[in-house]
């Protein structure tokens, strides 16, 4: 699906695309503006090139809408190198100065929004986290593999949602204490153990690592499995609920499918130990239906 | 179209607690949001939540720090609002599943914090607000609130009457990023903006991309007045290459501060004799620029902050993730050497003006979170007061938009009761920045019916076909990129509007906004597709970035003194007599209006009375 196309190439073919929108009101201020602006871009770009300090990105590039675009194709850019630079950065850098069409979420650029996860160099990673100083040239970088592409860099997380949203992720305890200005008590060391599981920023990495749920549309995958955990293994909680939430994991798209191919814990950008997790709610299964056998 | 009781618009903190408030008073509630909510930038807060929860504290001591702390320019009414209400909001909060950091026998974790005379700040590690985001987005789901995530609402079906005071907002109108269509939402009972702060009209800033104050411009354009816009807080603590935020939290567990020559300088320097690092922030910030200025900074540009002291096991318990800040955005070991740290644009203490249950000026319209201003932080927020703020006040208008007896306000909104009118001097024309292509000015204001004639599923609809011509011209017309436009204003935004303020680079300011309001005129979207356009969108924020920096900026030359977070060369002191009121701007169809009213010390049971402010 790679179909690289020089840069020079694609900077025509956007204009061949503007002048043939239908209905547009043509200032001559602005296109003098607008040719101008290219030209400048093309120069930045020519100068990017030119100089050493730069990196080169590949991007997959496709829109079923775009007729140009509607082919997935990679798109190269030179990006001026900073210290610091990160993948992110220079997908930013390069929409904003060459192609204003390049397509991607992203939002808090401090890992925590778990907007941009992408598949860079043949691995998923979140772009804001990843130095391209880290990086093999050309760098590589992809929509999230087994998610559907909306557009370039953009995949449909609907599919995610639903999984998450599959293991009923809301805290559920049986009893609350009496005083309207009593918490209930946690211990440290049970906050310490749910922590981690805590960190999830639902940017689904994990789920796109994984080659169970590439082959079993319907297995709750990694981080929804964690979210049960995170709730499971909460001592606030009562019994009878981590029972239910027991017999939500151990259904026949649950933890069972779970190989331990540690692709999630690799890939997890919040360092969550995905399969220690998802081992440990095995185990719980097996003693909790263990109890009634 | 859409039809529910209540939009909210926003899915951070606010709209989350305003969307389950409203639900529980058995309202039909949607969120209509740009992100999926757990992308909010809520989830980015670090520090903690300010709550008087223990014995030898009290809602009176949090308040009293409050008003001091916002140099005694917060409304009273709302403060004690905030505080009393805090304590039941935070243990809701734990109610809910929040995996609040802990003490020995179990109960939630305080730590102290900047400005405060008690530690009171509760936390979860040094990711507070993410921990807040997902308990209360999983409540969400556990409440079956509707949620339209990923449509951008791009502006608000509002009556149009003369006097904003007359008119009723209807519902909005939002753009589908997935799809390209624009469609109304038609609110029955009212719209809530949850849509957080204008961040991104400065380069420097711990906000997210998408902190563009989409609401706040809106309401402005809707004749909503904004409310001390020139209050912007700078952290004193954000790395300096990113902008990415260390905690307060960070000082508030014994972090020091040290400047090129080794001095501990907010002590050795006489910046604050009694708390040092753990003044106010604005007080820190203007410290580390003083140090800079006079060649003390490092690399000329920033100072640093060592927690090495605390020691591995305590840093790995309380302030995890500002190891992992440091090291991904720095390249620097907090463990092993000091942290860069520089002013960072942070908060807005003004914006969208409400009173304490977030009503508006305009019917049915309410505002909760970054985007309003109560006032609850006056000039200058105390660090861990605005989740509070967040779950306090979403809850409120909740309730209040679904219907629930509430407590008539306090506060006065628009122009009505006391207030004074201010000529402003400019020396560029203001507002007026023309349109989107041709687009009339009636689209562009956010007003769309005539007279009171109209019924409400019209008034939706005119404003749904406002914005599809506007969307429509944005796409087939030709121009130059919004990115240009965004970049000069946030330059001369970092540079002019900063910690240190004086006329002339505030003038300067308003020229270069002006220029960058005629540039805008020329801007066009260069991507032609429907799906999923964020050069579209960008291009949207970018008008929304123009008028709020230029509101920032009129008020920032308008106060002549020194208040909190907004310090005048000219006027370098607090000035009581002239200044104790609240700087209001109008949009007035396109020519800003300036206007002022008073601040309200009187507290329920008594009155707070300024006081010199030092830590």
């Amino acid at each position: 699906m790679s179909t690289q196309v020089p840069k020079g190439e694609e900077v025509e073919s956007t204009t061949d695309e503007a002048a043939s929108s239908p209905g547009k009101q043509r200032r001559d201020t602005a296109k003098a503006d607008r040719a101008g602006q290219q030209e400048k871009q093309r120069e930045a770009e020519e100068r990017a090139k030119a100089n050493e300090d730069t990196v080169q990105i590949k991007v997959f590039r496709y829109d079923p809408e775009v007729e140009a675009k509607q082919e997935p194709r990679f798109d190269e850019f030179h990006v001026p190198f900073e210290k610091g630079m990160t993948v992110l950065d220079s997908l930013m850098y390069a929409r904003d100065h060459y192609d204003p069409s390049l397509t991607f979420r992203h939002s808090c650029r401090q890992a925590i929004c778990g907007s941009d996860a992408f598949f860079i160099n043949g691995s998923q990673r979140l772009g804001c986290k990843t130095q391209l100083s880290d990086l093999d040239e050309p760098v590589r970088i992809e929509p999230l593999p087994h998610q559907d592409v909306v557009k370039d860099l953009v995949v449909d997380m609907d599919h995610f949602y639903e999984q998450m949203h599959a293991v009923e992720p809301y805290f559920d305890p049986d009893e609350l204490p009496d005083g309207e200005l009593e918490e209930q008590r946690q211990s440290r060391a049970n906050r310490e153990k749910i922590k981690m599981s805590t960190r999830c920023i639902w940017c689904g990495a994990c789920m796109s690592s994984c080659n169970i749920a590439a082959g079993d549309n319907q297995y709750l995958g990694p981080a929804a499995i964690n979210k049960a955990y995170r709730f499971a293994m909460d001592e606030r909680e009562g019994e009878a609920r981590k029972q239910e939430r027991l017999e939500i994991i151990e259904q026949e798209h649950g933890v069972w499918r779970c190989q331990t191919q540690f692709s999630c814990t690799e890939v997890c950008p919040k360092d969550i130990p995905l399969t220690e997790h998802i081992q440990e709610l095995k185990r719980e299964a097996v003693k909790s239906n263990l109890k009634f056998w | 179209m859409y039809e529910h009781d209540v939009i909210v618009v926003g899915a951070g903190g606010a709209g989350l607690r305003a969307a389950i408030a409203a639900k529980n008073e058995g309202a039909d509630v949607a969120i209509v949001s740009k992100l999926h909510p757990v992308r909010s930038h809520t989830g980015a807060a670090e520090g903690g939540i300010n709550a008087a929860l223990r014995e030898g504290d009290s809602w009176e001591d949090h308040a009293y720090d409050t008003m001091k702390g916002s140099d005694y320019l917060g409304d009273a009414p709302a403060i004690e609002a905030l505080c009393k209400n805090s304590p039941n909001e935070v243990i809701q909060l734990e109610h809910w599943g929040m995996a609040f950091s802990r003490e020995e026998d179990g109960r939630v974790s305080q730590r102290p914090f900047g400005g405060l005379s008690f530690p009171r700040t509760t936390y979860a590690g040094a990711e507070t607000g993410h921990q807040l985001l997902h308990t209360m987005y999983e409540q969400l789901v556990k409440s079956g609130v509707q949620v339209y995530d990923e449509w951008h609402v791009l502006n608000l079906a509002v009556t149009d009457e003369e006097r904003p005071e007359d008119r009723t907002c209807h519902g909005v109108v939002a753009y589908d990023v997935q799809t390209g269509e624009v469609s109304g939402f038609r609110a029955r009972n009212g719209v809530i903006l949850a849509t957080g702060g204008p961040g991104q009209a400065f380069d420097h800033t711990t906000n997210a991309v998408s902190c563009t104050g989409d609401g706040q411009a809106m309401a402005y354009r809707a004749g909503v007045p904004l409310e001390d816009m020139e209050f912007i807080q700078f952290h004193p603590t954000s790395l300096p290459s990113t902008g990415v935020l260390i905690s307060e939290g960070v000082r508030g567990e014994g972090g020091i501060l040290y400047n090129a020559e080794g001095e501990r300088f907010m002590f050795e320097r006489g910046y604050a004799n009694n708390d040092g690092e753990l003044a106010s922030r604005d007080v820190v910030s203007r410290a580390e620029l003083t140090e800079v200025n006079e060649g003390r900074g490092i690399d000329d540009e920033y100072v640093h902050l060592d927690m090495r002291h605390l020691g591995e096991e305590r840093i790995l318990d309380r302030l995890e993730n500002i190891l992992h800040l440091a090291e991904d955005f720095e390249g620097v070991d907090g463990l092993e050497e000091p942290m860069p740290v520089k002013p960072g644009q942070h908060y807005a203490m003004g914006g969208i003006e409400t009173n304490e249950n977030g009503e508006t000026c305009v019917n049915g319209l309410y505002a909760a979170g970054e985007c309003a201003c109560a006032s609850v932080h006056g000039a200058n927020r105390l660090g861990g007061n605005a989740l509070p703020e967040l779950i306090v006040f979403g809850k409120r208008a909740g309730k209040h938009a679904a219907g629930a007896e509430m407590e008539p306000a306090k506060i006065e909104t628009g122009q009505r009761g006391e207030y004074e009118t201010a000529e402003i001097d400019s020396p560029v024309t203001l507002g007026e920045p023309g349109s989107f292509g041709d687009a009339d000015a009636v689209a562009d204001g956010g007003t769309v019916a005539e007279g009171g004639s109209v019924d409400e599923t019209s008034i939706v609809e005119r404003a749904v076909e406002a914005e599809r011509k506007k969307v429509d011209e944005l796409l087939s017309s030709d121009g130059i990129h919004h990115s240009e436009v965004r970049s000069d204003l946030q330059t001369t935004m970092t540079r002019h509007v900063n910690v240190f303020r004086e006329e002339e680079g505030l003038k300067q300011a308003l020229r270069d906004i002006r220029e960058a309001r005629d540039r805008y005129e020329d801007v066009a979207v260069s991507d032609p597709s429907r799906t999923f356009n964020t050069d579209l969108l960008q291009t949207i924020e970018t008008r929304n970035l123009l008028d709020l920096a230029e509101a920032i900026t009129i008020g920032a030359l308008a106060r002549e003194e020194f208040r909190g977070a907004h310090w005048r060369a000219e006027a370098p002191e607090r000035k009581d007599d002239e200044w104790l009121k609240h700087t209001m701007l109008s949009w007035n169809d396109g020519t800003p209006e300036l206007w002022y009213r008073p601040v309200i010390l009187e507290g329920e049971d008594k009155t707070y009375e300024p006081k010199t402010r030092s830590y």
